[in-house]
């Protein structure tokens, strides 16, 4: 894959591959996560790699453990938000006129308005747990890659090659599906990572917060109760900090590929090395000899 | 003007979407999370405060359109209804307080990192491979990738618990008195000096890149050549004519980001038991306090709204382009 | 305002290039935009830059103020300005000639003028960055200017989306001369505008440079043009002078076979009429130049050394400079 060119991409999706193989056979090496397995507050030691929890459980376990729901949700809503996104945009872009108005305005209007206080009022409504964090952050999250994603299509809608599809009386949804869709494979790739980390991300602070299934194990909600337990207050770092370094590792992965997507498509932003930027003075450069 | 006056009309738009959500969302919501509340409250609120209650929360045998009206009435006139948590104080009254603490402190944080890394995207363009195009952006990138929330745990254990050297939570020192006296102000400087260094390293590295990407564009155009060739000093070069016009498309992002930022300065402030709307957000999910829950939304939107107007009143000073509707601007 | 510095007298050479060479680095290697150009301009003169896009004509332009960006650079010849160095310069030394001595005009004024900043603003920077001149003072300067070039004064607080195309090369215009310089050098400044524009902004330069006396370096596709304007005219082709002459020269008497080929291309406004015809074959990849002569495979009088050695450069000591192997 051209992707794997890129060093940045090919550290991410490593990364990433180490975290899915975690979430995937972690449990079953690591053990039950909410099994009572000793005093609680204890630090990391060699009968428990990072400690226990406030309620005596083992924290490598809920570490390991959480992965799995977080990932899960993560790649899920990053998938229905580019979804829906694309689904939007592509019928605003491709039908123009008065639809192409009526839609901006929707995405306009669902971009001005700030995410988490919707997102716990909504969730406040429903039941707890992972389907209705899924559901609240397709939601808040979809209006952003959506007016991104509008305006590279309809960039691809004035190429000739599709106006001569239109023209020629191709069905619409064949012109979106063969013309315009794979050129905007880039973009909904970019997008598509985007989502997935403001997925990660707002599901983790949506559980920190309370409005997560506390029974569940999931990085977000190891966090709820490390502050519910006075993480801080006792010194017990090992509470938070593994889940938030996995957390944030994840994010980063997920950057590094998004950096190795965006050099794809445009190649002046990785060159990198002395001689780009700004020169004052001609560099007068004469051949020895 | 025309361009102000179409944004104007967008945060209208806005506004009365966010207030027909919050009238709804109660009313659409299956289960019964409403009438458990309700249930609950039976023992402790009296007939009227109970029946306001039931009203805010759509119980009420009224037509849709009278309730909507009604609702519409309320909300304009500052009644948002009675907390259930903070009983009997009316939620307005209770946002009011942490609304203060909360725009100090995102507010202040959030301009800071603006600024700093914009100018800082700016430096990374024009000395385009220096370490501070090398190494900055993908330390920054690594530590934007943190939750904010994490971040600020993690500050606050290690510089706050372990070393001492912050105060570990509030907005001021619990002894002192709130008033203009400067040992006040100096009071809630250091309170807020943690939180905010949470809320600016987490979104430094967005507004750097950003910046650096929209002035590695313009140091392209022809007037920066021209502006080198009438031997103008570099530095009013790269910052005068150059990043001045870098920096319209990046406060169009500023703009556009600035609910995400919120949502993140929200739940820094849970970290550090800072008085302001992230606090409150927290007490109402935890009491199931749904007015209280919806007054936040309201207000969390028109903050933000207000604050994008900012930002385009911003635009409009910075480039005389979209004062006149001759460039869009987002 | 008088200058305390004084002009060169007619005669003196305001700008000499020799043997200059650029390359732009890439992955791939070096590419020779513009090999071993020399060129002479004496005070007053005008000396006209003609060629194809992508000859190299706005690189040798940049090159003279060394304001080229990376991947270019300057790779061997010299460059001196009013007798100075060029490519011995500092910075500073380097930010101070640049304006004084010689002023640039870009081709499109809507992408070389700031589009943030005032018109006045623009020009008033100019002025301060060379003068110790307080606001004021430049101000005045700056709208006695935009006067002289036909836009007016009252235009001092507009900005550039706010003028016509017209306008706002009169103004880059004002703004070269802020400064009096001895040199302005024209990167195909009227290419944008309609006909009856660019004759205005001619003329108004003809009558600008016979009051202040400076010398001009025109750089056009237009050959018509340059037989117009200039005294002088040097043909650019694949990066290199392949003739220069006299324009009556050049105009009764072409020697390069690129220049006759381009000469029949321009219609001619008098005497029997005749059909334009265009130069055949394509203009040519700078990073795969045909062997010996670059023009070659477009001429219709190539030899076999035409095929193998690169042109010698012949003066006939009127002048008149060619490079061909024909006689």
């Amino acid at each position: 894959m051209t992707l794997l060119r890129s060093r940045a991409a090919a550290t991410g999706l490593a990364l990433l591959s180490l975290f899915a193989l975690l979430a995937l056979i972690g449990p079953w090496i690591a053990g039950d996560p909410s099994a009572f397995v000793g005093a609680p507050h204890q630090p990391p030691s060699s009968a428990h790699w990072l400690g226990t929890s406030g309620q005596g459980q083992d924290v490598l376990a809920q570490t390991v453990a959480g992965a799995r729901v977080t990932l899960v949700v993560g790649f899920v809503v990053g998938v229905a938000v580019v979804a829906l996104a694309a689904a939007i945009a592509l019928t605003a872009a491709y039908a123009g006129g008065w639809i192409d108005d009526a839609l901006a305005l929707v995405i306009n209007v669902f971009l001005l308005l700030p995410g988490l206080p919707l997102a716990v009022v909504l969730a406040a409504y429903l039941p707890p747990g992972p389907l209705t964090i899924a559901l609240v952050l397709v939601i808040t999250g979809w209006a952003w890659h959506a007016r991104v994603l509008r305006a590279q299509a309809a960039a691809v809608r004035e190429k000739e090659y599709v106006q001569a599809a239109i023209v020629g009386g191709e069905h619409p949804l064949r012109i979106v599906a063969v013309e315009m869709l794979p050129n905007l494979l880039p973009v909904l790739a970019s997008s598509f990572i985007g989502a997935t980390t403001y997925a990660i991300a707002a599901q983790v602070g949506l559980e920190f917060l309370g409005l997560g299934d506390p029974g569940r194990v999931t990085w977000g909600t190891n966090l709820y109760w490390a502050a519910n337990d006075a993480a801080l207050m006792t010194g017990s770092w090992w509470l938070f900090v593994p889940t938030g370094a996995c957390i944030a590792l994840v994010g980063f992965a997920l950057v590094l590929v998004n950096m190795g997507v965006d050099e794809l498509a445009d190649p002046r932003l990785a060159a990198h090395g002395r001689g780009a930027g700004v020169c004052v003075a001609t560099v007068v450069r004469r051949p020895r000899g | 003007m025309r361009f102000l006056l179409r944004r104007l009309a967008l945060y209208l738009i806005a506004a009365w979407a966010a207030l027909t959500l919050d009238f709804l969302i109660p009313r659409l919501a299956p289960g019964d999370a409403a009438q458990a509340l309700i249930a609950r409250s039976q023992g402790q609120l009296e007939p009227e405060a109970l029946e306001a209650l039931r009203v805010t929360l759509g119980e009420s045998d009224a037509p849709i359109h009278s309730q909507y009206l009604a609702f519409l009435g309320r909300t304009l006139t500052g009644d948002l209804g009675t907390s259930a948590a903070y009983y009997p104080a009316p939620v307005s009254t209770v946002i009011a307080t942490g609304l203060v603490w909360t725009l100090v402190l995102a507010g202040a944080a959030v301009v800071i990192s603006f600024v700093v890394g914009s100018l800082l995207g700016a430096l990374a363009a024009w000395r385009r491979g220096g370490w501070l195009d090398a190494v900055l952006p993908p330390v920054l990138a690594l530590v934007g990738a943190f939750p904010y929330f994490w971040l600020a745990m993690l500050l606050l254990y290690g510089l706050g618990h372990h070393l001492g050297w912050f105060p570990l939570r509030h907005a001021y020192g619990d002894a002192i008195a709130p008033g203009w006296s400067a040992s006040f102000l100096a009071s809630v400087v250091r309170h807020a000096i943690l939180p905010a260094t949470t809320i600016v390293v987490a979104t430094l590295g967005g507004w750097m890149l950003t910046m650096r990407n929209s002035m590695i564009a313009v140091l392209r155009e022809d007037h920066v050549a021209l502006a080198l060739a009438k031997g103008l000093p570099p530095r009013q070069v790269m910052l005068r004519y150059a990043a001045r016009t870098a920096l319209l498309p990046s406060l169009a992002s500023f703009g556009m980001a600035l609910g995400f930022v919120l949502s993140g300065a929200l739940l820094t402030e849970i970290v550090f038991s800072y008085p302001g709307l992230g606090l409150l957000l927290l007490q109402a999910v935890r009491n199931q306090d749904f007015p209280l829950m919806q007054g936040l939304f309201l207000t969390i939107t028109l903050a933000v709204l207000a604050a994008n107007l900012l930002v385009d009143l911003a635009s409009a000073w910075l480039d005389p382009r979209v004062r006149d509707g001759a460039r869009r601007s987002r | 305002m008088a200058d305390p510095r004084p002009h060169p007298s007619t005669g003196e050479p305001v700008l000499e290039v020799r043997d200059l060479c650029v390359d732009y680095r890439s992955a791939a290697g070096a590419v020779r935009a513009v090999d071993r150009v020399s060129f002479t301009i004496k005070a007053g003169e005008v000396l006209g830059l003609a060629g194809e896009s992508g000859s190299g004509k706005s690189t040798i332009a940049q090159a003279i103020i060394r304001i080229l960006q990376p991947p270019a650079a300057i790779s061997a010849g010299s460059i001196h300005l009013g007798g100075q160095d060029v490519l011995a310069m500092d910075e500073p030394a380097l930010r101070a000639v640049r304006w004084r001595e010689v002023a640039l005009v870009m081709q499109s004024a809507i992408n070389a003028l700031n589009p943030v900043l005032t018109v006045g603003d623009q020009i008033t920077d100019a002025i301060r960055a060379h003068r110790p001149i307080g606001k004021r003072g430049a101000r005045d300067r700056a709208a006695a200017l935009l006067d002289k070039v036909g836009v007016g004064a009252a235009r001092l607080g507009s900005y550039p989306h706010q003028l016509s195309g017209g306008m706002r090369q009169r103004v880059a215009i004002a703004m070269a001369l802020a400064l009096d310089p001895s040199l302005l050098v024209l990167d195909e400044p009227t290419t944008a505008l309609d006909v009856i524009v660019q004759r205005e902004i001619l003329d108004e330069l003809a009558e600008l440079r016979r009051e202040h006396g400076f010398a001009i370096l025109f750089i056009s596709h237009d050959l018509g043009l340059l037989f117009e304007l200039c005294d002088r005219i040097a043909v650019l082709y694949a990066g290199a002078i392949v003739e220069e002459a006299s324009a009556q020269a050049l105009w009764g008497a072409p020697r390069h076979p690129y220049t006759r080929a381009l000469l029949r291309s321009v219609p001619p406004l008098t005497g029997p009429r005749r059909p334009p015809i265009a130069v055949g074959g394509t203009p040519p990849d700078l990073r795969a130049l045909p062997s010996g002569c670059a023009f070659h495979p477009r001429c219709e009088h190539a030899t076999a050394s035409c095929r193998t050695t690169a042109p010698p450069r012949r003066d006939d000591l009127l002048g008149h400079i060619t490079a061909c192997h024909l006689p």
